[in-house]
């Protein structure tokens, strides 16, 4: 399937907000989203969340023959998975651009930094080696999937745990977890990406893009980079061009900021290690957190409420007082009840109905179905007071997005509006085309 | 060499597409290969090369039409990606592709402290860190940047600054080819 395109007026919506330093879900620039890492029951197996960016990640071990040319070194394989699962734009089985450079920038990151200890993977020289194979799936698509990942990969493989192994002479003994404690990877470092995205050739960057952010971005600078403030790997994608203090700059940033997911995860495999060795409850059935309604509630964000108060005077000023609304609930059977009237039918008179039309839109912004037609009803009435007066240009065209109306004739719903009036005047289209659709039905 | 041509469903409406395909000749490296395509490491560098182009090319003059960059390595001895760009820059210059710079590539190394310019395979096996740097050496934009193995921050002005370099001086030297050629190329059209 193929995923639906990022419309302009949202384009442009979001380029408008990142000049303004706003960001969609209330970060600052260099802000990453909440991180939560969980495992599960075992060894090597764990979720990480950015956001709602999820990737699970699984570490196996398998012993084989090592590669003619490396003798004594264990064999690391690691695999980065797009599913549908993901998001709608994703199709299995194809080897699409975005998957290639995801997976590259994993090895790269993983591999060629040398984090993990080849050669404690020896078993036996030339003959059989431990081959480490990280798998990582990518469950839900918000923007950002390369540091989601990075940070899945290398939590994994420092939880992992590998059986233990003896050599005698030539015989060579695998003992299982029940017999002996399954052993640690030996892992150097920990090295994670930090995505810096690029918008407006270059002038503005964020940290940690959304997925709508990243729709919009020109390009992409990864730099890897472990506590040791070494740079593991930097990759630039998207054809961006950038200056060399743009670069050193991105490498301070990301310094800080691997510093604080570094403590993070050592938190986090401390917390797990903790509870496995109390015998408690680990994995991922317990991790889930309870969605029940009564349960569910969304972080709160913090909204700028400082204008709101002229803005909310203003509009009031402006709006005529409401009409009465018919809130009695109107029995019409027993057991079911009317509250309000659904609005008239509007097909004979178009003239009317795109009055009414723009009235909803000058008067909504973002409202349930339900609200519309109570507004509706509102607006009806009030446009047929107002029918007699100014002659109301409208346009027939269903082109143009803009409708213009006097503003002061119609009610207003008091909403703070925290973004601009050019939100207002994107959705009016959309709006447009809800109200012809739902007075189709 | 690039080519013109219409594509069929990926036609951009207001760019040109940049279509890139990377190959190693099987007796490229010290140990004969097989699969020169389809390579984890050649899309990579073949996407790595589109990217590169896309942004130097002026693509906006071609709409709905593609241009394709076939490269070949015959011989590896380290810093592939370098001589590609190097090679796909002249070959799009030569056929009179409107460009916004050339593009220089040239690779650099540290060895304990020494940044090197322009590592070669053994260089490279070496497992020291690696640093690409694909450079518009007139504005100083960079196009691209890659990094393999492990630097450390402080070091990576010096790495950029080296690669920086050599880039520039592989500008030099692209520049002069290039005008060779050109007055090659007119003298015998003027006969």
């Amino acid at each position: 399937m193929k995923a639906t395109p990022l419309s302009n007026c949202e384009r442009r919506f979001l380029l408008r907000a990142i000049e303004e330093r706003k960001r969609l879900d209330g970060r600052q620039c260099y802000d990453y989203r909440n991180v939560r890492i969980s495992f599960g029951a075992d060894y090597g197996c764990c979720i990480v969340e950015l956001g709602k960016t999820r990737v699970l990640a699984q570490v196996s071990c398998e012993l084989v023959p090592p590669k003619p040319n490396r003798p004594t070194e264990g064999i690391l394989f690691f695999n980065l998975e797009l599913s549908p699962m993901a998001a709608p734009g994703f199709e299995p089985g194809r080897q699409s651009e975005l998957l290639v450079k995801l997976n590259r920038l994993i090895e790269r990151c993983l591999r060629n930094s040398k984090c993990i200890d080849t050669e404690s993977l020896c078993v036996v020289a030339g003959e059989k080696v431990w081959q480490i194979r990280l798998d990582l799936h990518l469950l839900n698509h918000d923007g950002n999937i390369i540091d989601a990942a990075s940070i899945a990969g290398i939590v994994a493989l420092c939880h992992f745990r590998r059986p233990d192994v003896s050599v005698q002479g030539e015989e060579v003994t695998v003992y299982t977890p029940e017999e002996r404690d399954p052993v640690p990877l030996s892992i150097h470092h920990m090295p994670i990406c930090v995505s810096f995205a690029f918008f407006q050739q270059g002038t503005y960057l964020l940290v940690d893009p959304s997925e709508r952010e990243e729709c919009v971005m020109d390009g992409v600078l990864v730099i890897a980079m472990n506590k040791h403030r070494e740079i593991c790997t930097i990759q630039s994608s998207g054809g961006i061009m950038l200056v060399t203090d743009q670069v050193l700059r991105c490498s301070k940033i990301t310094a800080v900021k691997v510093a604080e997911i570094t403590e993070l995860i050592q938190k986090a495999l401390e917390n797990d290690q903790k509870v496995r060795k109390e015998g408690g409850k680990f994995g991922f059935a317990e991790s889930i957190p309870n969605q029940k309604i009564t349960a569910f509630k969304m972080e709160s964000a913090a909204v700028d409420t400082n204008n709101v108060e002229e803005q909310a005077e203003e509009i009031i000023t402006k709006a005529d007082p409401p009409s009465e609304v018919f809130a009695k609930p109107i029995l019409h059977t027993p057991g079911t009840a009317q509250i309000g009237e659904g609005i008239e039918n509007s097909w004979g008179d178009l003239e009317e109905s795109e009055r009414e039309e723009a009235a909803e839109e000058e008067g909504e912004s973002e409202a349930t179905a339900f609200e519309c037609q109570k507004m509706e009803t509102e607006d009806t009435s009030t446009m047929r007071e107002t029918k007699t007066d100014e002659p109301i240009v409208l346009s027939d065209s269903e082109e143009e997005e803009v409708v213009i109306l006097e503003p002061q004739e119609l009610p207003k719903k008091t909403r703070t509006q925290t973004n601009s009036k050019q939100e207002n005047t994107s959705k009016k289209a959309f709006n447009k085309r809800r109200k012809k659709k739902r007075a189709a039905h | 060499p690039p080519q013109m041509r219409g594509s069929r469903s990926k036609a951009l409406p207001d760019r040109a597409l940049v279509n890139c395909q990377y190959s190693m000749a099987t007796f490229s490296t010290g140990e004969r290969r097989r699969r020169p395509h389809g390579d984890r490491q050649a899309s990579e560098l073949a996407l790595q090369l589109k990217q590169t182009f896309e942004a130097a090319i002026l693509t906006c003059l071609y709409p709905r039409s593609q241009i394709d960059i076939y490269v070949q390595i015959l011989q590896a001895d380290g810093g592939e990606y370098c001589a590609c760009v190097n090679a796909a820059t002249l070959a799009v210059m030569d056929a009179g592709i409107p460009m916004r710079d050339y593009v220089c590539a040239s690779s650099a190394g540290l060895a304990e402290d020494t940044p090197l310019a322009d590592l070669s395979s053994p260089e490279e096996a070496a497992g020291g860190p690696r640093l690409v740097l694909a450079l518009l050496p007139a504005s100083g934009q960079i196009a691209l940047l890659q990094l393999s193995a492990r630097l450390h921050q402080e070091r990576l002005e010096a790495a950029l600054e080296a690669a920086g370099e050599a880039c520039r001086a592989l500008h030099a030297v692209l520049d002069r080819v290039v005008r060779e050629r050109l007055q090659e190329v007119t003298a015998l059209l003027g006969d």
